[in-house]
């Protein structure tokens, strides 16, 4: 069984969604992302996202993009990522979910990067801008190198569509709450619950939830129908506030206080 | 890189759909509108009567007299897109996109600029539609092309200023994309060259086509005969695909594309995608696979070009397959050749072209006294320069003050 689905086996049975905190890598600096992801972990996290910076973020918000911009400036790229990942995975046994816009991975070299990213402990990778029609070598990479694929579904996928995603996807499948780009919202959309009883018709794997989730009311509400709770711009702007040495620290403290939201109670 | 592939939408390996999932049924629901239009005569016919009556079409196919003689006397002729309603090539295609606009039922349209000729025709056919108008603009090209700006606020539209990235183009296209995203279900993303996820490429080109149809059919009315060579700037490549496109199958006649060489061949001075050692190569950006300028990590490079609209580190993806195919050529002019081709043209034909156009303008300066003594070129006048006599002012020395 692969990790992903060890993670939400052990969640499920425990009575409470699997927590799934996104950090960007290289923001504030490499090392500390080492600290607050081995913190996160620490904290309560069951996988970790790690966000690869990139120069054209279409599918994030303000507080993202300004993240990746601070890691670009330090020179930080995917390889800095995969070595990340290493390093986490020499000290824990978290979950780790690469997560990329395509073209780095493409220039990675889709076969080498399956290859390293298995290497460096990484257990599924998700490339926000790429769908399953387009994804047949990368998907043949990562199935070869027994790297799991993780697609989105949105509200917009019809039924057809979120069946082909159930079926590229492997480990989970993670459904973005609402039309719009990564940013913290006040409510979780009215849709989202509608459109993981939709996908839960198409795949039998875990459903994650994300975008726009920042507090454990949030957490609390989401956890009672999906499997998993993403939260992104939240924690990176938790961290972002916090000095530099305290980041990990910050980062950890937010997280507590979603991990007991999201027992089911 | 990626596999070649017959699916719609494919140039090649280029091309294809790659967006975040929510923009995927949007997409669909545009491709199965154009379809449906293509089919229905009704659409055509409105179209073609917009084209005519409000744009301005057929535009001249214009003989430049003095220039084919200071040019050896190869006949050069001009194709006259300048003369269009608002001053660009662009409103041919904004006008298709907002018929289907109509037809979608979307009341809201989104659009990026980079020159602000893009932004100008889409504000101008949301006027003329009734429609509300959001356009994203980067910081640096709103400076640059102020007067677009105020025509487009004079026109009702509200341009929004892009602060992130290189502030250009690109960064628009961004904005405009996360914009989408959130409100795909009533706004339709009128985008403004041949880029962007399937179906963009293929049906902002044939909203062009009219461009290449009219001129091969004024040209073989003039000389009798095809020309040797059409010469078209590129941005993201639509008044180039619009010329190029009906002369595809005219495999005698020479296609050339001409980038932006800015101010050098070094990642970050220029927009030429396609110059050898300038650092672009096939990737992905803004939903679609094609030559991109980019470091080898895959992060997108910054660009210049004193013309914002060709200041993009991507390019449509059909031109990529006609470079890959050898069926066209790409060459880049300068920054300071497309100036000075600006001034040749004022001086010797009573024409100020955009600094886009000037760019074909200078490889045609270039490259027609090379060519066979009885040899006939089209260089594509894709817009005017008004909107650009502030760069022109300063860089020329035109102002009172620089002539005493
Ligand atoms: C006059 C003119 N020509 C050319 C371009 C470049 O676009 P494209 O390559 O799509 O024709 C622009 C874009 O703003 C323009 O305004």
């Amino acid at each position: 069984m692969s990790r992903f689905a060890d993670i939400f086996a052990t969640a499920r049975r425990e009575h409470r969604a699997a927590l799934i905190p996104y950090l960007t890598v290289g923001d504030p600096s490499l090392a500390a992302s080492l600290e607050i992801a081995l913190a996160l972990a620490e904290a309560g996290a069951d996988i970790l996202e790690l966000g690869v910076p990139f120069s054209d973020p279409v599918a994030d918000g303000p507080v993202i993009q300004a993240a990746s911009q601070r890691a670009l400036a330090q020179g930080v790229r995917l390889a800095d990522a995969l070595e990340l990942a290493r390093q986490v995975r020499q000290r824990s046994p978290v979950g780790l979910l690469l997560f990329s816009y395509y073209n780095p991975i493409l220039q990675y070299g889709l076969e080498r990067f399956a290859r390293d990213a298995v290497a460096a402990g990484c257990d599924g990778v998700l490339a926000v801008d790429l769908i399953p029609e387009e994804a047949g070598a990368y998907r043949a990479a990562a199935e070869a190198a027994g790297l799991d694929t993780v697609f989105l579904a949105a509200p917009t996928s019809p039924d057809e569509r979120l069946a082909a995603i159930g079926a590229a996807s492997r480990g989970f499948v993670y459904t973005v709450s609402r039309l719009g780009v990564t940013g913290a919202r006040a409510t979780v959309a009215p849709g989202a619950k509608e459109l993981v009883e939709r996908l839960r018709r198409q795949t039998r794997l875990p459903i994650a939830l994300g975008f726009g989730i920042s507090q454990p009311v949030q957490a609390r509400a989401v956890a009672a129908f999906a499997d998993g709770v993403v939260v992104g711009t939240a924690l990176v702007e938790a961290i972002a506030r916090a000095p530099e040495a305290g980041a990990a620290a910050a980062g950890a403290a937010f997280l507590r206080g979603l991990r007991a939201a999201c027992e089911m109670g | 890189m990626s596999p070649a592939s017959t699916r719609p939408g494919r140039f090649g390996p280029y091309g294809g759909r790659y967006v975040p999932e929510t923009l995927v049924h949007p997409l669909e629901e545009l491709a199965a509108a154009y379809r449906e239009a293509k089919a229905d005569p009704s659409f055509g016919i409105e179209l073609e009567k917009l084209l005519r009556d409000y744009a301005g079409r057929p535009t001249p196919l214009t003989f430049a007299p003095r220039l084919s003689a200071a040019l050896g006397g190869r006949k050069v002729y001009l194709k006259r897109e300048d003369l269009l309603h608002t001053g660009a090539h662009k409103i041919n295609n904004c006008l298709g996109q907002v018929l289907l606009a109509q037809r979608m039922g979307k009341r809201r349209i989104i659009a990026e600029t980079g020159a602000g000729q893009h932004g100008v025709a889409t504000a101008t056919v949301c006027a003329r539609f009734g429609l509300e108008c959001v356009v994203y603009m980067g910081a640096e090209d709103m400076e640059r092309q102020a007067l677009n700006v105020a025509r487009m606020r004079l026109l009702g539209a509200e341009v929004r200023a892009v602060a992130s990235g290189s502030r250009t183009l690109k960064d628009a296209i961004n904005e405009a994309m996360r914009d989408w995203v959130a409100h795909c279900g009533d706004t339709h993303y009128l985008l403004g060259s041949v880029l962007g996820a399937d179906p963009y490429p293929t049906m902002v080109r044939d909203f062009h086509a009219c461009i290449g149809r009219e001129a091969r059919a004024q040209y073989l009315q003039a000389e009798g005969r095809l020309p040797e060579a059409l010469i078209a700037c590129v941005g993201g490549g639509s008044n180039a695909m619009g010329l190029f496109y009906a002369f595809l199958p005219d495999k005698q006649v020479k296609l050339i594309g001409v980038e932006a060489g800015g101010k050098g061949n070094e990642l970050g001075l220029h927009a030429a995608r396609f110059a050898p050692g300038g650092g672009g190569s096939p990737g992905v950006l803004q939903g679609t696979f094609s030559y991109v300028l980019q470091d080898a990590a895959g992060q997108i490079a910054l660009t210049h070009s004193i013309s914002a609209g060709l200041d993009y580190p991507s390019i449509g993806p059909e031109h990529a397959q006609l470079h890959d195919e050898g069926r066209a050529e790409y060459v880049a002019a300068s920054d300071a050749e497309a100036l000075a081709a600006c001034q040749t043209l004022a001086r010797l034909e009573g024409i100020i072209p955009a600094l886009e156009s000037a760019h074909a303008v200078a490889e045609a300066c270039r490259r027609v006294p090379r060519m066979a003594a009885d040899a006939g070129v089209i260089i594509n006048i894709s817009g005017r320069g008004d909107k650009d006599m502030g760069i022109l002012a300063r860089e020329l020395k035109l102002a009172d003050g620089d002539r005493g």
